[in-house]
């Protein structure tokens, strides 16, 4: 059977490769970032014309320019602003918001979380690194108390953010955690992200080679990783540890860490569709269990640019489409002779 | 009867008496009859102040004529005052023989202490035409039979005031009627009341002012030939991007936060998703600004609302724009400043900060609206401007002209509008395939427009300065100055695109009246009189960046050039240095509009001083 469907050239990671040099710190884990968003997009399969990033300030920021695609380097903290305009503007177009700890939840952390609240069909990379690369280092909103930077000498005395309970607390439909030492799951993870109707969030633990060195050593270091963090499979229970032989089991509002031998029966399913669920797994740091990567939120509700186009659309069906004539004589009008 | 050219009444009273209603209703019915007119409402920030306060006046003003009418008026030849607080608050504007109704219910000790009053204000009043009535037990008497509360018999009041001013000026009830009829659709009892009251109010009138001494007519005025309606500035300007945007074939796009007095344009616009505007209330300033530059990228005519505070926190994105020179309309509706400064109050403070408000050479395309109507024109040619020269526009209103209303003869569209011409790219754009997002046209200095999801136009922007035509990041010495010169350059160019300016009033004087903005009204009605004897030219600037090619020579041709303007001189000292003159000026920061009469006097003072 004939059809017209023309089949498009299969998309390859180069083809999202632009022409500028990238210029970020040799080491840096911005590079292996920027690598897995290339591989997944060419995954997605959006041609280049119908993507679009978009980012604010700080060294993760540059990534629109390394993208072959539609993008703008906008200003400290106002991406998901801009993002928003744009996909009002064409719902069409698949829109990436690239941010940082100090873009997305100090200056700009406004904008994220309406962003969050709202559910505009977009995917945000948040770069975790708990430092202030591009003003060559200061402690963040998510550097942990105590840290000792430039701007504090003697150690900060600010709690830290959990950019989980961020998004929790702004009504995000999905939040992902990831790590810059692990290509394929960055890859399946911001897959994941694309194919989220809503606002996705995905948290990129990120390492600063200059500023803070190792910051998340034991969640990548071969030693300590799998006994500080636990992989998330939706359907599947929360196992971890080298040996595959620690799980999770509920006890009240908490998490336990049990053998999984003997335990089989009880171990925690995972289900990202429950908010609940998502909420408890937020308090995982590392030290009070392991700390979860991958998808731990993701619940299917309308987007915003949806209701928005709707809105119109309903509008002009039930009253017609406006007629500027009609405008400027609604209402009452007079006649000079 | 007596017939008069033209009278100013005010309606004053607590933020909850309905005066904005009532003066809204005064002026229609005016339109309606003929009567060319210009209003101003004038209410206190605060919602409800306490009842009864100084601090809790909402007052409407309204000058009607059957002459042609500039401004609302200087002076209430009428005042209608609720309470006591609305006597307290008016009175030093009201002249003596001015007709004053009182609503005698609500001056006891009660109102008189409220109000700050030590005893009866009343017994002061002996030069002026006071007329008493009983405005609140007089319409619940009316009302009595109604199945009505009290308190809603009560609330009726302002139409049982208006009823007795539609008598003293020979009001045709006709239009009030039919607006209640409407306004209460589906509530036959409160249709019922106030159409009630406003006949109640109408008849007490007529009883006792039987000698006819207080009967007025205001004949309809001579303007020309048309359909007019009546339309208040912030509305005016909402239209106006729509057209615009039809215009232009491009969707209208409102990125807005909430801020008086700028709030009714997002209000208007959220009405017309029939036109398809797109209207997106950010959460706060600076998202509604980057917003705009989102759909501008996205392919819109993007505006972003607001007024002084919000336009400090815009600037920095209104630079990304700038730098990435795409169309944007940032619309300033000043009100006084600095900080908070007089949320509901008119002033053109933020000439400065419209011209220099941003970090860089950043040089913006200045816009200014002259009158409530005039906002529907400037409104076209702040779209026009940001399409056709693909940087950003400010187009500036004021508090006056946003909520004031004046009569407007309809344009005929097609024909008193140009079509606005978009640069986005074509096939014609890519050379070997690769496409150059800063290459400019040779004479304009404008860069194409390219929307995501175009195919062969992929590009990056960003706030980095950029290399010249590439567009990508550049730090070069030779090549940032070459930008700066080329955005500056690009702006001035609009020149070209402008009319010129016109010179009114006398123009073989030797004193040249400048002015700007929304106090057109006043100073063109002030030109007109000192012209009765004495002497002055007058030009009023719409484009303050870039200016009229011809503005230099007019500037030049005069002895003496004196600058009014409603801050501390701003345009004065703008073209004393880039002319290089000496122009003087007369200055006022009160919140409050110019009087016509306080700028004759300065004028005048001004021709004759050497």
């Amino acid at each position: 059977m004939d059809t017209d469907m023309t089949e498009q050239p299969k998309l390859t990671k180069k083809d999202f490769i632009s022409d500028q040099e990238v210029k970020w710190c040799p080491g840096c884990g911005d590079y292996a970032i920027l690598s897995s968003a290339q591989m997944a997009m060419a995954k997605i399969g959006v041609p280049p014309k119908d993507v679009c990033v978009i980012s604010g300030i700080g060294c993760s920021s540059r990534f629109p320019y390394y993208v072959e695609s539609f993008g703008m380097h906008s200003i400290h903290g106002r991406a998901p602003a801009v993002a928003t305009g744009v996909k009002l503007q064409n719902p069409d177009l698949s829109v990436w918001i690239i941010t940082g700890d100090g873009d997305g939840l100090s200056i700009g952390g406004n904008h994220l979380a309406h962003i969050l609240r709202r559910n505009l069909d977009v995917n945000i990379l948040l770069f975790n690194n708990e430092i202030y690369g591009l003003t060559k280092g200061q402690y963040s909103p998510t550097s942990h108390t105590g840290t000792t930077t430039k701007s504090t000498p003697f150690g900060s005395i600010d709690r830290a953010f959990t950019p989980a309970k961020f998004a929790m607390g702004a009504g995000a439909t999905f939040f992902a955690r990831t790590i810059d030492t692990d290509p394929k799951h960055m890859v399946e993870v911001f897959q994941q992200a694309a194919a989220h109707k809503g606002t996705s969030l995905v948290e990129i633990m990120q390492n600063c080679i200059i500023f803070n060195d190792k910051v998340h050593d034991e969640y990548t270091n071969r030693i300590t990783r799998d006994d500080h963090t636990v992989r998330l499979e939706a359907g599947k229970p929360m196992i971890f540890g080298k040996d595959k032989d620690r799980g999770l089991i509920q006890e009240g509002f908490h998490f336990k860490e049990v053998p999984v031998e003997g335990n089989e029966e009880n171990l925690f399913v995972h289900d990202p569709s429950d908010e609940c669920l998502s909420h408890i797994l937020t308090n995982l740091d590392g030290h009070n269990g392991p700390i979860p990567l991958g998808v731990i939120r993701s619940i299917e509700t309308s987007t915003y640019e949806e209701n928005f186009d709707n809105q119109i659309k309903e509008v002009k069906q039930d009253s017609g489409i406006g007629k500027i004539q009609d405008l400027l004589y609604s209402g009452n009008t007079w006649e000079v002779h | 009867m007596k017939n008069i050219e033209h009278v100013v009444v005010r309606f004053s009273g607590d933020s909850g008496d309905g005066m904005q209603i009532t003066g809204t209703q005064f002026s229609s019915t005016a339109a309606q009859m003929g009567n060319d007119l210009a209003t101003f409402p004038d209410f206190p920030a605060e919602i409800r102040a306490p009842q009864g306060t100084v601090a809790g006046i909402s007052g409407f003003q309204v000058h009607i004529g059957a002459i042609e009418i500039n401004t609302p008026g200087d002076r209430p030849d009428v005042l209608v005052a609720m309470n006591p607080a609305a006597l307290k608050a008016n009175l030093e504007d009201i002249p003596k023989g001015a007709t004053i109704i009182l609503n005698s219910d609500s001056f006891n000790e009660m109102g008189f202490k409220k109000a700050g009053y030590a005893s009866d204000p009343r017994l002061d009043l002996k030069d002026y035409n006071v007329i008493e009535a009983q405005i609140t037990s007089q319409t619940k008497e009316a009302l009595k039979d109604l199945e009505l509360d009290s308190k809603s018999k009560s609330r009726c009041k302002n139409f049982y005031a208006l009823g007795m001013t539609y008598f003293m000026f020979s009001r045709d009830l006709e239009p009030t009627l039919h607006w209640i009829k409407d306004k209460f659709i589906g509530n036959e009892l409160l249709q019922k009341a106030n159409t009630m009251a406003l006949k109640a109010g109408h008849n007490y009138a007529e009883t006792i002012d039987a000698s006819a001494s207080h009967v007025y007519k205001v004949a309809p005025a001579t303007i020309s030939k048309g359909t007019y309606r009546q339309i208040s500035g912030n509305v005016a300007l909402s239209w106006g991007f729509i057209y615009a945007a039809q215009n232009a074939g491009l969707d209208l796009f409102l990125g807005s936060y909430p801020i008086t007095p700028a709030s009714d344009i997002l209000h208007e616009l959220s009405k017309h998703k029939r036109f398809g505007v797109k209207t997106f209330q950010a959460e706060d300033e600076i998202a509604a600004c980057c917003s705009a530059i989102g759909a501008s990228y996205a392919g819109a005519l993007a505006i972003t609302t607001s007024s002084g505070p919000g336009i400090a926190l815009k600037s920095e994105a209104l630079n990304l724009a700038i730098m990435l020179e795409l169309p944007l309309v940032m619309i300033d509706v000043q009100r006084g400043g600095p900080s908070t400064g007089l949320p509901t109050k008119t002033e053109q403070s933020d000439l400065n900060m419209a011209m220099y408000g941003r970090n860089g050479e950043s040089p913006a395309i200045v816009l200014a609206a002259k009158s409530p109507s005039d906002c529907f024109h400037m409104a076209f040619e702040a779209a026009r401007l940001t399409i056709e020269h693909m940087t950003p526009v400010i187009l500036l209103s004021d508090g006056y002209i946003a909520n004031g209303a004046t009569p407007w003869k309809i344009p005929d569209l097609g024909k008193e509008y140009p079509q606005i011409k978009t640069h986005l790219v074509g096939d014609e754009d890519l050379n070997d395939g690769e496409y150059l997002p800063y290459k400019r046209d040779a004479k304009s200095l404008v860069r194409k427009w390219a929307l995501p999801g175009m195919e062969g136009f992929t590009h990056r922007l960003g706030g980095l300065e950029k290399e010249h035509e590439t567009g990508n990041v550049s730090y070069d010495a030779a090549n940032h100055e070459l930008m700066v010169n080329l955005r500056a350059k690009k702006v001035m160019k609009v020149a070209d695109n402008i009319p010129n300016q016109k010179v009114e009033g006398n123009k073989d004087a030797d004193l040249l009246v400048v002015s700007w903005g929304g106090t057109y009204g006043s100073v063109h009605q002030a030109v007109k009189e000192v012209n009765t004897s004495l002497s002055c030219a007058h030009i009023h600037m719409q484009y303050l960046n870039p200016m009229p090619k011809n503005i230099e020579k007019i500037l030049r041709s005069y002895k003496k050039v004196f600058v009014c303007e409603l801050n501390q001189g701003q345009l004065k000292a703008i073209i004393n240095s880039k002319y290089s003159l000496n122009a003087k000026g007369y200055g006022k920061v009160q919140g409050k509009p110019f009087m016509v009469r306080e700028l004759v006097q300065v004028i005048t003072k001004e021709i004759k001083s050497n």
